[in-house]
């Protein structure tokens, strides 16, 4: 809960909206739209898990930046563009891996292996 | 309500002038049962019957310039060489008598839906075969030779893919990393084909006892054939299966194939490097697809989806590259 706000916090309001939509909205609509529907609640799950698991994530993100000695992915996308990184590709690719972990857990966790 | 009328009267003239004008190009003597399905951004599909039998006619979407390509030259090509596609029945490509350029061709009996072919029972016996299947419809495929269609463009796709990447202008660091693998790992290209340009579950017909027809010639393009066997590989197109050839098959069944009808064993290396630029390629699609509905140019709450299906990519990305820098 994030104040001043009171009660439902904002992963609580994501949740009621995503149960009406499958306990209720999905029973009354053409079947054309379920898949629809569908994509809109997977949209949901992804914005709680976001709001749930966010905050870590970013100071991860931020940590693995400044190990890096960049200042954000755009500084990093044109280093390794230069070949600063050419020497130690797979130390990068180490380093990056629990950011990239970080994005899948939130975007569609069951992707994971 | 006479308005109402009138413009119900319209809508129903609109298919019913249709209709005559399929009858007329056809030389058919009755057309009914015509039905649009759902198509692609630039393309219309409509279904109908013929004097008693299916047709499948694809025409461009009014207000969208250009016509249908190269694709019923593809097409026409890939069915010589043996390729399973639906057979042209009237390539309206330059006709004017419906308007906007179509084709028609005979109506394919089957299922496109991956996730049913993966999974349903029905298609058991034909998961069995389909790896094998699709080997052998590839190695036609790229028995057409690269200059057999003047005119069909042959772009390299890493080059392509970077201008896209840098029209988009999003920082992806993995992304980054996959170009320089790519640009300097680059496998010798023994051949030039005809290349689908994407064959994958969902562009192919399936029945009970497997591959019906090699369906959307849309994007075909001169190439390393390597790469039809890289992206049918690639991790989004296996839908969740446990093996690498569409989720179903394995790399052995898919080049024993192959070299049976070319006489060419597919490299595997060759293979994973297309792999890994197809999955690059899809990661790009993706942020591509959001941006569509970002810049509102079609405005999309499946194509805002998409752009968090990005980081997908970059996890397969980083898999493959930890493996090949081994």
């Amino acid at each position: 809960m994030t104040a001043p706000h009171d009660r439902p916090t904002a992963s609580e309001l994501v949740q009621a909206v995503r149960e009406w939509m499958e306990t209720d909205l999905m029973k009354g609509i053409e079947p054309r739209m379920t898949f629809h529907l569908r994509v809109a609640m997977n949209m949901l799950d992804i914005v709680d898990r976001e709001l749930q698991l966010g905050a870590p994530m970013e100071e991860r993100h931020a940590k693995v930046l400044q190990d890096l000695g960049v200042v954000d992915d755009v500084d990093l996308s044109q280093k390794i563009r230069n070949g600063d990184f050419d020497n130690d590709v797979t130390s990068l690719l180490t380093a990056l891996r629990p950011v990239v972990e970080d994005k899948v857990r939130v975007a569609n966790p069951k992707y994971l292996r | 309500m006479q308005q109402d009328m009138a413009k119900w009267g319209m809508a129903s003239g609109g298919v019913s002038d249709l209709a005559l004008g399929i009858a007329q190009v056809m030389n058919a003597t009755s057309v009914d049962d015509l039905r649009r399905l759902t198509g692609g951004a630039s393309r219309e599909t409509w279904m109908f019957n013929a004097d008693g039998e299916k047709y499948v006619m694809q025409q461009v979407r009014p207000g969208h310039p250009g016509g249908l390509g190269f694709e019923p030259q593809v097409l026409m090509h890939a069915q010589l060489a043996g390729v399973p596609v639906p057979q042209m029945v009237f390539d309206g490509s330059e006709s004017t008598a419906l308007e906007r350029p179509f084709m028609i061709v005979r109506a394919v009996e089957g299922e496109t839906i991956a996730r049913k072919i993966l999974r349903d029972d029905e298609f058991s016996g034909a998961r069995s075969v389909l790896a094998s299947q699709l080997g052998a419809a590839a190695a036609r495929t790229h028995m057409v030779l690269a200059d057999a269609i003047t005119g069909l463009p042959g772009p390299d796709q890493l080059t392509m893919y970077r201008n896209v990447m840098d029209e988009l202008g999003e920082p992806h660091p993995v992304f980054e990393i996959a170009f320089r693998w790519l640009e300097q790992n680059r496998p010798p290209q023994n051949r030039r084909t005809l290349v689908h340009g994407d064959l994958r579950l969902g562009n192919i017909m399936v029945d009970s006892s497997g591959l019906t027809a090699v369906l959307d010639w849309e994007l075909a393009h001169v190439g390393d054939p390597m790469e039809d066997l890289g992206w049918l590989c690639v991790r989004a197109w296996r839908f969740g299966g446990p093996r690498p050839v569409a989720g179903i098959g394995t790399y052995d069944e898919l080049f024993e194939a192959y070299e049976e009808v070319s006489g060419v064993r597919p490299d595997l290396s060759a293979v994973k490097w297309w792999e890994v630029l197809g999955t690059l390629k899809w990661g790009i699609i993706c942020i591509r697809q959001a941006a569509t509905h970002l810049q509102g140019i079609a405005r999309s709450h499946e194509l805002a989806a998409i752009g968090r299906r990005v980081c997908e990519n970059e996890y397969d990305l980083i898999e493959y590259l930890l493996e090949a820098l081994k």
